[in-house]
């Protein structure tokens, strides 16, 4: 194309090959096609889970301690994650690699802690008697409704899923996340920064799944310690 | 390699900026459990938690997704499809209120009336 229209900020030549129209590398604008993708998937579970809800009596089950203590400071671990991994990108983009290196180390550490406080807080759950398609007999007797209606099963169903499927992604993070640390030295900056993408999107869903799911079932009135325990 | 030049530029934003974005973050956070032990109406208690988290969304995304320092054509290529899929899920929600109502009555049963004495 003619310098003319280059220097005039015509538009066409953007997309006339050997540029970047968005000003990022086809690499870092796959991830974030990815990213949106990957939104949809997480979407439509949260508001198929919400589609449950809705149409049925819904157990709200979450005793303060363990499971809102637990989920409340895996989501401290994840928000720290994020931020050191933040650190490690602005460390990366200033070609301190070996600095770069400890934040990603740093990240990895705070999401495999956020994997084993899951495990933690799933395994109480599941000694409690929850599982995907049925609640545990206490459970079932607490959240009857007085027309004797009963909670929906499907509770464990929607927990499991979703809460499974983002834990999924946290691992397969923090599997990238090693590579990455392990090769810093020949990746090239954005290659870092995709990561850094990825590991924030993992957080961003978080955000929604805590509220979601967490602090709207939580047993406000002890129904279930007035009950007999959990 | 040359068209990678443009991409090479350097990460904006400092630490201390991001450093701030994380305290607001667990603010938010500590609001939301705060909120999980208020007794309120559960349309208005969702309602609250969405819009917190809307807001932390948003901030992960400006501030550590970087995308409050990309083109704004790459933000107007992602964001508002994206808004505008999720948004197009909420057609399903009043099939939910209908499936309830098929299901359930939550009325009061209905006084059972006392059996008709037999003639003798």
């Amino acid at each position: 194309m003619s310098t003319e229209a280059r220097a005039g900020h015509f538009p066409a030549v953007d997309w006339d090959g050997g540029a970047l129209p968005y000003r990022v590398g086809h690499r870092k604008l796959g991830m974030w096609l990815f990213i949106v993708s990957d939104s949809l998937t997480f979407s439509a579970l949260l508001i198929g889970y919400s589609y449950l809800r809705a149409s049925n009596v819904w157990p709200t089950p979450f005793p303060f301690y363990p499971s809102i203590v637990f989920a409340s400071v895996m989501t401290f671990c994840l928000l720290s994650s994020s931020l050191t991994m933040v650190f490690g990108v602005s460390a990366s983009s200033k070609g301190d690699k070996a600095k770069a290196r400890k934040w990603i180390l740093a990240t990895i550490f705070f999401g495999a802690a956020f994997i084993v406080l899951h495990l933690i807080e799933w395994s109480h759950l599941i000694e409690q008697g929850m599982r995907p398609f049925y609640l545990p007999e206490k459970w079932v007797q607490v959240f009857t409704t007085t027309n004797g209606v009963p909670p929906s099963p499907l509770f464990g169903a929607t927990f499991f899923t979703i809460t499974g499927l983002h834990m999924f992604h946290v691992a397969t993070g923090v599997i990238y996340l090693l590579v990455v640390a392990g090769r810093i030295k020949k990746l090239k900056h954005e290659d870092v920064e995709i990561s850094g993408l990825y590991w924030h999107f993992v957080d961003l869903v978080w955000m929604f799944v805590f509220p979601l799911i967490y602090i709207m079932s939580v047993d406000m009135h002890h129904l279930l310690a007035a009950a007999g325990g959990h | 390699m040359n068209a990678h030049a443009h991409a090479d530029e350097h990460f904006a934003g400092s630490n201390k900026l991001f450093i701030s974005i994380w305290v607001w973050l667990v603010a938010l956070t500590l609001i939301e459990i705060f909120l999980a032990y208020v007794t309120m109406p559960i349309h208005v208690m969702l309602t609250i938690l969405i819009g917190l988290s809307v807001i932390k969304a948003a901030l992960i995304m400006a501030y550590f997704m970087h995308l409050k320092f990309e083109r704004l054509s790459l933000i107007l290529t992602l964001v508002p499809m994206l808004v505008v899929c999720i948004l197009l899920l909420f057609v399903f929600f009043p099939d939910s209120y209908r499936s309830i109502g098929l299901r359930y009555q939550f009325k009061q049963p209905q006084p059972v009336a006392p059996a008709p004495v037999e003639e003798p």
